[in-house]
């Protein structure tokens, strides 16, 4: 499994970056930690003359927490987000999620930006992101924009982003209530048979508000805005689950592959929505 | 069509410089051009960890590192762990335990190892299998590594605290 | 001479049989020093790549190699039309068929080799193999045996004559162009006479779905021609190191005494390495071509797609027994799918391995084994991955029948065992398909097994499980998997095992130097097995020089002399068995230098763990160290110089260790997704060598023996693609994934072995796998689950309770 072959760059400022993605346009892809790029391109499924890393510049990793909003660099590791007491504490979430992402060695190096910015349905970020209704800041020729995550994606490796912007950022409201990702899979390592994240905030014993979102069970992440719908005034009783886990598979189209057929896949998506909505609602 | 690069590498606290295209991987450039073989080739898509190294302070799988990416990086590979007269802990215990069978796997395994005690000198079992997940041994059934790692954890706080 | 250290300390010292000795290869291979294949780096080396077909049958109607060839760095592309000229486009399998080595005019499989290309690196080899044109026609595929035995459509075009008539194969007969042979043993007759007048017959049908053994480090080797002396040196990830020099002799005309074989470090085999593969050949003849060394290491893709697979096979049962439980006869036929050509690794006489085991544990009057090996296009191979030869399927076969009959009776499983097993007496056992039991004691470990585990105590916790999920208090179910397997290893007699007509004896020489250690070489090569611990333990306890004194070398044949390597669970039982042979040879001369010494008759002195003494005068003594140097250094009458000793060793049976497992797992009925609670796993292996490599072999068989159960798939869609081709799909578990084991033991010696050893790599693998299986179908037996088969994915798992209507 060897590439073919490829000019490298490693600028040093942002301009460099947007300067050689305008230049070379299809044929050039920007890396950070490359483990969604590199096996493809080692399988030669990604063909990428130009590569531009972006190690070289300042600025595009670390996690901040102002004013109640969180903000998480593309080159922030998952590893970081792992270890981010500001992150424990302003969206545990993350931590839950981030630790059910491949392995050590792989969170070292795979970035948060590079999760969510690939589009591969896969992707464990891209669900959470929709789930906090995420924005991600994008850098190109014509400046800076934000994209809200529960717009961002099209289709399976398509989305909002342009062939020369560069995603640098997401924030988001640091959230509030209980949480849960919850996420079945056949092994540490691989993708998602089936996972859920929930935020769930509760007043006076009723669901005040819910965000749910669910992981490889279409071509992109799906927000299920009717599934947190189904919750919000109810005690998240026994039918208010169900009722959520209903609306929920209204929103999802799950393939089959080797995880399994999807009649199983839907069947899972249940459990585990189910599942993570009462972990959440027990933190809550 | 690519030209090669001037790479700067320190591996094992020796200061390296060779020419290289920029698609090499890391693993080769170790094990062919600077003949550190102790990491090996097992999976080639960042599964089995074979290959693992530290770089930067950071346990990574250097089959999914391009060359180019590395360049400038400190590395420390199973050679730079021990040497022949002073063992690092872990060679000791995988020793002790019967820790490895075929070998294959253990190089990368005791390095994924020695960085997890760096940050967690004092791990459960539970701990211990979540944080060598990403490698994968196919002769032990892992009984055995873990019984090392834990082991080894508990040797090196004894010393430590002989030590204070 | 007074004697200082006790008799206890002079039996620790030499750290012989039945001691935990801490494994002398461990150095090197801590260290990051072992020396494995990809390691070897020659001055020139050159770099090799395979085109692979993408199609799984289709013809190849050109090959265009002009733009690799212009690719700077591409030293030459081999095609077959390259290798026919040297009679090398086609070579023999160890099954009697023959298999491309380049594709010759059509393809066969997904990943089947079309050509070689050889470049000064594997960069410039892997764009050149890009830029290898081949123009395919695409032909109709066929990956399912039975349809294949249908089918006008003709695989094997090379194996039907002019006249479209179906000549014979290596094993007689073939019914139909796609049929490779018919396999019988036992009485059909007599077996089917009985099952039709029985009180009480089950019947099923069970697919043992098709994996692959996967060792961490993938195949390859570097071919060395040097055309100055004439010589070929091959080093290479060789589980037969031998075999392969003789066989590379026969197919390059090479004189075997001109090619030197070396099998490095392994970086584990499994069965995986005793194939001969294309890329061997063409690594060698590459080398030949160019004149300078060639290297070729498969990636793991490569691996999966195209060396070695094993089980797929298609078993279907018939047990009748009495209503009282006691089994009398047994019905197996097996469709067997070799894939696009027969390269089994069997012993010659026994096409499908020694399936005839499938009678197990139990003693069963008649029985009869049917088997037809078919063609289809998926990738050939058919090795035992990590048992002796199909005795994983026999034995699932007939673990999986004994539960299905179980519920047939509405009997308990283990009862059902228990007044079925071959009795302690009955020893040494003829087994209705042919093999002679040569040992057992099988209530003694049975009972122990469920007594450790408390059986009875898990029966009612399952029971109360049973309640609490019908009341609905719970979604998990609970299984209690049980399994008491009969392996047959060893193999095997000279007089009825052979692979290429090479007989599987094996060897042991030994050289003790003047002062007192030595070097011992053998036929086997280990691949994490750890002889060079272990081998020295024998030689220990039989010549009495400590281990740490003793040099183990395998795997290099200019060296080491002829064997038939590792695989089937072998090394123990016969090289095992010639090592303790050689030792006793050296004794023996031992024993006559020291009575020399001594001044005494030679029968005056007697062995003594580590020295000869004068019998009833254990103060007048030599010690072996002693002897060693008076042996090079004195002249004794009647005595050549030197001690060294060499023994090849048939073995007059094969060995039979056997095993008591028990599982119990917890199942999500929702996810589909189980849990092991506990494992047990008693063996009895015979003598024990050294208990710390023992229970580390149980761990990693019963770790491998839980992955083929579990999830571990070679796949194909009907387009024969391969669907698990990577380690994101082909499941490996993780210490995450994986239990800790208990592991117990019995001890019932061979009484045909010199040390009463019996082999133990893969009993785990071969009892585990129908223990994990049993586990998960016993938890849905009270709902009414007769049989389902592996791989218990998760989805699978879930749609047996969905079947069940578990989740309604």
């Amino acid at each position: 499994m060897i590439p073919a072959a490829f000019e490298y760059y490693r600028p040093t400022d942002m301009a460099g970056v947007i300067a050689l993605l305008q230049e070379h346009g299809d044929d050039a892809r920007v890396i950070a930690g490359g483990h969604s790029l590199i096996p493809m391109m080692k399988l030669r499924m990604a063909d990428v003359p130009h590569l531009i890393d972006l190690q070289g510049i300042e600025g595009l990793s670390g996690i901040t927490v102002t004013d109640g909003v969180v903000r998480i660099g593309a080159m922030t590791t998952q590893h970081e987000v792992i270890v981010s007491d500001a992150l424990a504490a302003a969206a545990p979430i993350m931590k839950e999620a981030a630790l059910q992402i491949a392995d050590p060695q792989v969170r070292y190096m795979g970035t948060v930006g590079g999760n969510v910015a690939n589009g591969d349905p896969g992707n464990d970020m891209p669900g959470l992101m929709q789930c906090l209704n995420a924005q991600f800041h994008l850098t190109g020729p014509d400046g800076d924009r934000a994209v809200d995550a529960r717009d961002f994606y099209e289709a399976a490796y398509m989305t909002e982003r342009e062939d020369e912007e560069v995603l640098t950022a997401i924030t988001f409201a640091a959230p509030t209530g209980g949480y849960a990702y919850e996420k079945q899979k056949r092994k540490i390592g691989d993708y998602a048979t089936a996972a859920a994240a929930v935020q769930i905030s509760k007043e006076g014993g009723k669901v005040a508000a819910a965000s749910i979102a669910m992981t490889n069970l279409s071509d992109t992440p799906v927000w299920s805005e009717a599934a947190a719908d189904a919750l919000v005034g109810t005690a998240c009783d026994e039918a208010a689950v169900k009722a959520a886990v209903t609306a929920m598979l209204g929103d999802i189209d799950p393939t089959e592959d080797n995880r399994g057929p999807v009649a199983f896949k839907r069947h899972a998506a249940g459990i585990v929505l189910g599942r993570a909505i009462l972990r959440a609602w027990s933190r809550a | 069509m690519s030209n090669k690069m001037h790479v700067k590498l320190n591996v094992n606290g020796q200061d390296h410089e060779f020419l290289a295209e920029p698609r090499e991987l890391l693993i080769y450039a170790l094990r062919e051009k600077l003949n550190i073989t102790g990491p090996h080739v097992g999976c080639e898509t960042s599964h089995c960890g074979a290959c693992t190294v530290t770089m930067n302070g950071k346990s990574v799988k250097s089959c999914t590192v391009f060359v180019a990416q590395a360049n400038g990086a400190e590395v420390t590979t199973i050679e730079g762990l021990g040497t022949p007269d002073a063992l690092h802990v872990l060679q000791e215990s995988f020793k002790e335990h019967h820790g490895l069978q075929c070998g294959f796997c253990t190089p990368g395994m005791i390095t994924r190892a020695a960085k997890l005690l760096e940050e967690n000198p004092n791990p459960t079992e539970e701990e211990v299998r979540f944080g060598i997940a990403g490698n994968i041994c196919r002769c032990t059934g892992y009984q055995n590594i873990v019984k090392s790692i834990l082991s080894a954890a508990s040797e090196l706080n004894a010393a430590k605290e002989a030590a204070q | 001479m007074k004697d200082e250290i006790t008799r206890e300390d002079r039996v620790a010292n030499l750290k012989g049989m039945g001691c935990s000795r801490k494994r002398v290869e461990d150095a090197r291979f801590t260290q990051g020093k072992g020396n494995y294949v990809d390691d070897i780096k020659l001055p020139g080396m050159l770099h090799g790549d395979f085109v692979r077909s993408p199609y799984a049958h289709a013809r190849v109607k050109s090959i265009n190699i002009d733009a690799a060839m212009a690719l700077p760095g591409v030293v030459a592309v081999l095609t077959a039309k390259d290798l026919e000229p040297l009679n090398l486009h086609w070579m023999p399998t160890l099954a009697g068929d023959k298999q491309m080595v380049l594709a010759d005019g059509k393809v066969l499989f997904q990943g089947q080799e079309v050509a070689f290309v050889v470049a000064s690196d594997r960069y410039v080899a892997a764009d050149a193999v890009e830029l290898v044109e081949v123009e395919y026609e695409e032909l109709e595929v066929i990956v399912d045996p039975f349809k294949s035995l249908q089918s006008d459509v003709v695989l094997r075009e090379d194996l039907v004559a002019e006249d479209g008539s179906i000549p014979n194969g290596a094993h007689g007969p073939r019914k139909h162009h796609n049929h490779i042979f018919t396999w019988e043993a036992g009485d059909l007759e007599a077996t089917e006479q009985v099952i039709d007048n029985a009180e009480v017959v089950a019947t099923e049908e069970m697919y043992y779905h098709r994996t692959h053994p996967c060792p961490l480090e993938t195949c390859g080797s570097v071919a060395s021609m040097d055309k100055v002396n004439g010589k070929l040196t091959l080093w290479g990830t060789f589980q037969a190191p031998h075999v392969v020099r003789t066989v590379a002799s026969l197919l390059s005309g090479i004189e075997e005494h001109n090619i030197r074989v070396v099998s490095p470090d392994i970086g584990g085999g499994f069965g995986n390495k005793v194939g001969v593969y294309p890329g061997y050949v063409c690594s060698i003849v590459a080398s030949i071509v160019t004149g300078v060394p060639v290297k070729w290491v498969e990636d793991r893709m490569e691996n999966l797609m195209s060396t070695a697979f094993a089980r797929d096979y298609w078993m279907k049962g018939k047990i009748s027994a009495t209503k009282d439980g006691k089994i009398t006869g047994l019905h197996c036929h097996v469709t067997a799918d070799h894939g696009a050509f027969d390269a089994c690794a069997d012993p010659t006489k026994f096409p499908a391995g020694f399936m005839n085991i499938c009678t197990g544990s139990y003693d069963i009057p008649v029985a009869y084994l049917g088997v037809d090996g078919v063609y289809t296009n998926k990738a050939p191979g058919g090795v035992s991955y990590r048992c002796s030869f199909r005795v994983t399927e026999a034995v699932y076969f007939i673990e999986r029948m004994i539960e299905v009959l179980a519920i047939e009776l509405n009997m308990d499983a283990a009862e059902l065992r228990r007044i079925n097993f071959i009795k302690k007496e009955q020893f040494p056992y003829t087994a209705a398909l042919g093999w002679e039991y040569d040992s057992g004691d099988y209530h003694t470990a049975w009972d122990k097994a469920l007594e450790a585990v408390d059986y009875k105590g898990l029966r009612a916790e399952q029971a109360q499980r049973v309640e609490d999920f019908k009341a609905g208090k719970t979604r998990k179910i609970m299984g209690v998997g049980l399994s008491f397997f009969t392996e047959i290893v060893g193999a095997g007699p000279v007089k009825n095992c052979d692979i290429l007509g090479m007989g599987m004896f094996d060897s042991c020489e030994i050289r003790i130097h003047p002062t007192g250690s030595a070097v011992a070489r053998l036929g086997t090569i280990s691949q994490g097995q750890g002889h060079a611990t272990t081998f020295a333990q024998i030689l220990a306890t039989e010549i009495g020089l400590s281990a740490e004194s003793i040099t183990i070398e395998e795997g290099d044949t200019d060296t080491a002399p002829y064997g038939l390597g590792t695989y089937g669970s072998r090394s123990t039982p016969v090289a095992g068995a010639a090592a303790a042979m050689a030792g006793r040879k050296i004794r023996a001369k031992a024993q006559m230098i020291a009575a020399y010494l001594l001044e005494v008759h030679d029968n005056d002195v007697e062995f003594d763990v580590d020295r000869f003494v004068v019998k009833g005068a254990p103060e007048r003594f030599k010690t072996m160290k002693e002897i060693a140097y008076a042996a090079y250094n004195q002249a004794i009458p009647g005595l050549e110089p030197g001690l060294e000793a060499v023994s090849y060793y048939d073995p007059p049976n094969m060995t039979y260790p056997f095993g008591a497992y028990v599982c119990v797992m917890d199942i999500d009925v929702d996810t589909g997704v189980p849990e092991i609670r506990r494992f047990y796993a008693l063996d009895d292996c015979g003598t024990r060598i050294n208990p710390m490599v023992i229970e580390g072999q149980i761990h990693g068989g019963l770790t491998e023996a839980l992955a083929v159960a579990l999830g571990q798939e070679i796949a194909y869609d009907d387009m024969g693609n391969v669907k698990t081709g990577t380690l994101m799909d082909f499941f490996l578990p993780t210490a995450w994934e994986v239990p800790n084991y208990e592991t117990d033991f019995t001890v019932t010696p061979s009484p045909h072995h010199p040390i009463g050893a019996k082999g133990v790599g893969e009993s785990p693998h071969v009892g585990g796998v129908p223990c994990f299986s049993n586990a998960v179908q016993d938890a849905f037996r009270p709902f009414g689950n007769r049989h389902t088969n592996m791989p218990h994915d998760h989805w699978r798992i879930w749609q047996t309770a969905n079947n069940l209507g578990m989740h309604d």
